[in-house]
């Protein structure tokens, strides 16, 4: 592969390699595997006291040691998301099996989204620097909180020189950074590490998260966050996320790549109309902007990888959403994040991965505990145990607040 | 792509027109820090606008929710898009989108509420009864651009570029890149960060990357100087009103300039330090240039990075020579960084709206406070007093933390003079 | 105002910085470029901090770059120490 290699517009961008670390899942398989057996990440917080707090569930990823994974030196320059962003770009990597000197520097991009930035190690340094003052500050905080920290750090740990960048959308992001990715890839950069790890579970964070009004108050880890359900109350914050390997399909089989577990076929994105003006959410044009990039009609969609807010008029809303783009109950829809907590920028690159196996593995996995669903919804909401299916083609959708809208379609590898 | 509409906010810039009349006059508009007290600080010099919420025509609830970078944002958008003369109303909004880039987004806030909910820094468990209710737009800060989108209503594509220092830069290009490729018609694209605030000075102390020159802070900046000890932290905001030329010749739209190439690339080689041969930037400059069909001797200003560190000038410096050649010898570059300050992910807009400018009034901004020459920083760097000369062509480039380099290269419209 | 030893010097890099890869840093090793050791500039100026705090001894910006391996660290912490005891 020579320098600037142009892959030129119209080709096709495919999954080559895979890293993931959620609540339910070390590991793409450990995480597919409790995922189609329900065994849910959701749990009491571990990471500090909170008994003061209104809600006190998370997803948290127990047991992550990261000096087990990284050098020594990387641990004090990085919060706990940029140390689980970089091992799963780690393992997306090993993954894809990309051989040094197989792309040129230039060749290689890192496009990640992030939300939170690094911040339980911020809050460290503002705590330092009001309690001891400003010499106490790290010399590692100009550059750990900030939100283009992972694609930072990624990049110089694997010498990935192409062009990168950061996006921050809230929970839309992650399917904004694969959907950027892509479009980077199809620009000429034949291979680029994308997806999204998001993690704020020191007592700031979690309290600016409960902020939004949309954090479950149950007690109870099984009924706290039940998207679509009667008894929806609002979500769990969760941390982890995914680092995904995107290439061009032709270098990938020039290069001899190994595995492709598929392909990302189209991408769209929409902001909703200003609140208050009582216009429809731009979630379904999203929709259907992905289709149409990836000249997919609806009836040929296998699942709908749902946002799942479990906020009640939220999950009417997506659920009218889809309504409109396929019809009633004409598509199955699962959000198998009630199982780990919505991850921010890393919920939706890891729904990317769970509808990828789905479509290896010809299964559509559960929606968490969910079990009763408003018949006023009208979608076939997958629960209570994987449904067999084949699953050629799915679409992901993810929302963020404030009216962020997207979507992304991914599609089974075409043979080779 | 062309620019139609320009707004513009920073130190001693509280319009479109004072910017330009700061950059031409050569005065630095940095000061002793007067929003909190610098004295425990090693620099306390930032570039800090004078900027009065209500005057701008912000409203009592926008000043409440709305983080200061936010109230940037959306004056300077509301400043562009009336300078563009578009009437939004008749577009279709769902072709309208947002790219706004920022580094440290609602850091302000953010300190604000740290001492609000810990006591001053006393508790770590912080107390979740005095959180305010845009605290979760504080920590997930993508409310920025949805509040730029609110402004006319866009309901295309909107995101944040959070690339650091060349997050300006990059939501710039970004929004090219989505009007070529037909996801929009329109495109507001910007950047805004307001970053004096004492986590973030106390941040760059650490590193001792700002200039602890306080006792002259009007001539602290001094980007290219063989005497430069640092940059200096800055506020503010520029946007842009985007749209693909043909569009804007229909409406009779004013053309500032063309957006003619963007490339970026990364150093991957470390989160804050440059090497210092240039190479990536050089690239990112080669690949911008190669887009616009542009050759090296066809630059007449190069509107550098320019931080006034002593590693980053001398690196771009060897980027420019590496990339343009004998060119770079020969060809005008200025910081304006000397006179408006650093204001991180921000300038890298600030940067593109004073190239528009000097191309519009063929006019180069000088490089301020400039005095002494440095043996490895050995171009013409325009040094204290604004240069009239044709400028049709301009570069842009920027460097950030994280290894970014980036780099832009801007033309006069078509039909303009020789 | 104390002497600083290679001891202090190695529990100050490892807690700014993280351990080298070579295991704690020695007396073997005092002649060892920092470059070499997997510290960086951050790291310098990290301790150089630390430094000023515990032992009293402020290193400037013009001489910390030129404090390329442990023993210039050293020396000049314990230069200082000794001139102004």
């Amino acid at each position: 592969m020579t320098a600037g290699m142009a892959t030129g517009a119209g080709g096709r961008t495919v999954v080559t390699g895979i890293g993931l670390l959620t609540p339910n899942g070390f590991g793409l398989e450990e995480f597919w595997q409790a995922t189609l057996e329900r065994r849910s990440g959701i749990g009491p917080l571990t990471r500090f006291d909170a008994t003061r707090y209104p809600a006190r569930l998370a997803g948290e990823i127990d047991g992550f040691d990261p000096a087990s994974h990284l050098p020594a030196r990387l641990l004090p320059q990085t919060d706990v998301s940029t140390q689980l962003a970089l091992v799963a770009s780690d393992w997306a990597l090993q993954d894809a099996k990309v051989e040094s000197g197989g792309y040129a520097d230039y060749d290689m991009g890192v496009v990640t989204a992030n939300a939170c930035g690094g911040f339980a190690f911020t809050h460290r340094e503002f705590h330092k620097l009001w309690s001891q003052g400003p010499d106490s500050v790290s010399v590692y905080e100009s550059f750990a909180w900030f939100y283009a920290v992972n694609t930072g750090q990624i990049s110089i740990r694997n010498g990935l020189r192409g062009p990168s960048s950061a996006l921050v959308a809230d929970q839309a992001g992650g399917l904004d950074a694969v959907g950027h990715a892509r479009r980077t890839v199809r620009a000429g950069t034949p291979l680029v590490v994308t997806g999204g790890v998001d993690s704020a579970l020191d007592p700031w964070g979690w309290v600016s998260q409960l902020a939004d009004g949309r954090v479950s108050h149950a007690v109870d880890p099984e009924h706290a966050y039940l998207p679509f359900d009667t008894h929806a109350c609002g979500h769990v914050p969760g941390e982890g996320g995914a680092l995904l390997v995107l290439e061009d399909a032709d270098a990938a089989r020039h290069r001899g790549a190994h595995q492709v577990y598929g392909e990302i076929a189209g991408y769209g994105s929409t902001f909703d109309p200003p609140p208050g003006s009582g216009l429809p959410s731009g979630l379904a044009r999203a929709a259907e902007l992905a289709l149409a990039d990836a000249g997919v009609a609806a009836a040929q969609v296998d699942v709908v990888f749902a946002d799942g807010a479990g906020v009640g008029e939220l999950d009417r809303a997506e659920a009218a959403a889809i309504n409109a783009v396929f019809g009633p109950r004409s598509v199955p829809v699962t959000v198998p994040k009630a199982l780990t907590g919505r991850m921010h920028s890393g919920a939706g690159p890891v729904d990317i991965c769970a509808a990828l196996l789905s479509i290896r593995d010809g299964v559509i996995p559960p929606t968490g505990k969910v079990t009763r669903v408003p018949a006023e919804y009208r979608i076939d909401l997958v629960r209570e145990e994987p449904r067999t299916a084949r699953v050629s083609c799915a679409l992901v959708l993810a929302r963020g607040r404030w009216g962020f809208n997207s979507a992304v379609v991914v599609r089974e590898a075409l043979p080779r | 792509m062309v620019i139609t509409g320009i707004g513009v906010r920073a130190a001693d810039s509280g319009s479109r027109a004072e910017f330009w009349s700061l950059l031409t006059s050569g005065r630095s508009a940095t000061r002793r820090i007067s929003f909190f007290d610098p004295s425990p600080y090693r620099s306390q010099m930032a570039g800090e606008a004078d900027f009065d919420p209500l005057a701008e025509g912000l409203t009592p609830a926008e000043i409440q929710r709305m983080d200061r970078a936010a109230q940037f944002a959306v004056v300077c958008a509301r400043e562009a898009v009336a300078d563009s003369g578009m009437d939004f109303s008749a577009l279709d909004l769902t072709r309208v989108g947002v790219s706004l880039g920022s580094a440290v987004a609602a850091a302000t806030s953010l300190e604000q509420q740290y001492l609000a909910v810990s006591a001053g820094g006393r508790d770590w468990l912080v107390d979740h009864t005095r959180v305010s209710p845009n605290m979760a737009d504080y920590l997930i800060p993508s409310v920025m651009p949805a509040e730029v989108a609110w402004t006319v209503a866009a309901q295309g594509p909107v995101t944040m570029i959070s690339n650091g220092c060349t997050s300006g830069l990059d939501s710039v290009g970004h929004a090219c890149r989505l009007l070529r490729e037909g996801s929009a018609d329109v495109m507001l694209a910007g950047a805004s960060d307001t970053p004096i605030t004492p986590i973030v000075v106390a941040c760059f102390d650490a590193i001792r990357a700002t200039s602890p020159r306080n006792d002259d802070p009007e001539h602290a900046s001094r980007p290219f100087d063989a005497s430069r000890n640092g940059f200096v932290l800055a506020e503010g905001a520029a946007m842009f009103v985007l749209e693909e030329y043909e569009h804007a010749r229909r409406r009779d739209a004013h053309i500032y300039a063309e957006i003619s190439g963007y490339a970026s690339r990364c150093n991957a080689y470390h989160m804050t330090g440059l090497k210092a041969d240039g190479r990536e930037m050089a690239e990112a400059i080669r690949v911008a240039l190669a887009e616009a069909r542009t050759d090296p001797s066809a630059v007449d200003y190069i509107n550098a990075h320019g931080s006034g560190t002593k590693q980053n000038d001398r690196h771009e410096t060897a980027a420019y020579k590496r990339s343009l050649g004998e060119h770079a010898y020969s060809t005008p570059v200025s910081s304006i960084k000397s006179m408006v300050g650093h204001s991180l992910g921000a300038i890298g807009s600030i940067e593109i709206a004073a190239s528009a400018l000097a191309i519009e009034h063929d006019v180069v901004p000088p490089t301020a406070n400039l005095h002494q020459s440095d043996p490895e920083c050995d171009l013409d760097y325009v040094p204290r007093t604004a240069r009239e000369c044709p400028v049709n062509t301009a570069l842009t480039v920027g460097s950030g933390f994280g290894g970014f380099q980036s780099a832009m290269v801007l033309r006069s419209p078509e039909g303009a003079r020789v | 105002m104390s002497t600083i030893t290679i001891d202090d010097l190695n529990r100050l890099l490892t807690e700014e910085a993280g351990g080298t890869d070579n295991g704690a840093l020695t007396s073997e090793l005092v002649d060892t470029e920092f470059v070499a050791l997997g510290y960086d500039s951050l790291a310098l100026l990290g301790i150089a901090t630390r430094i000023g705090k515990e032992f009293g001894v402020h290193i400037s910006d013009e001489v910390l770059f030129d404090l390329v391996t442990p023993r210039a660290v050293l020396d000049l912490v314990n230069g200082v120490a000794r001139e102004t005891r």
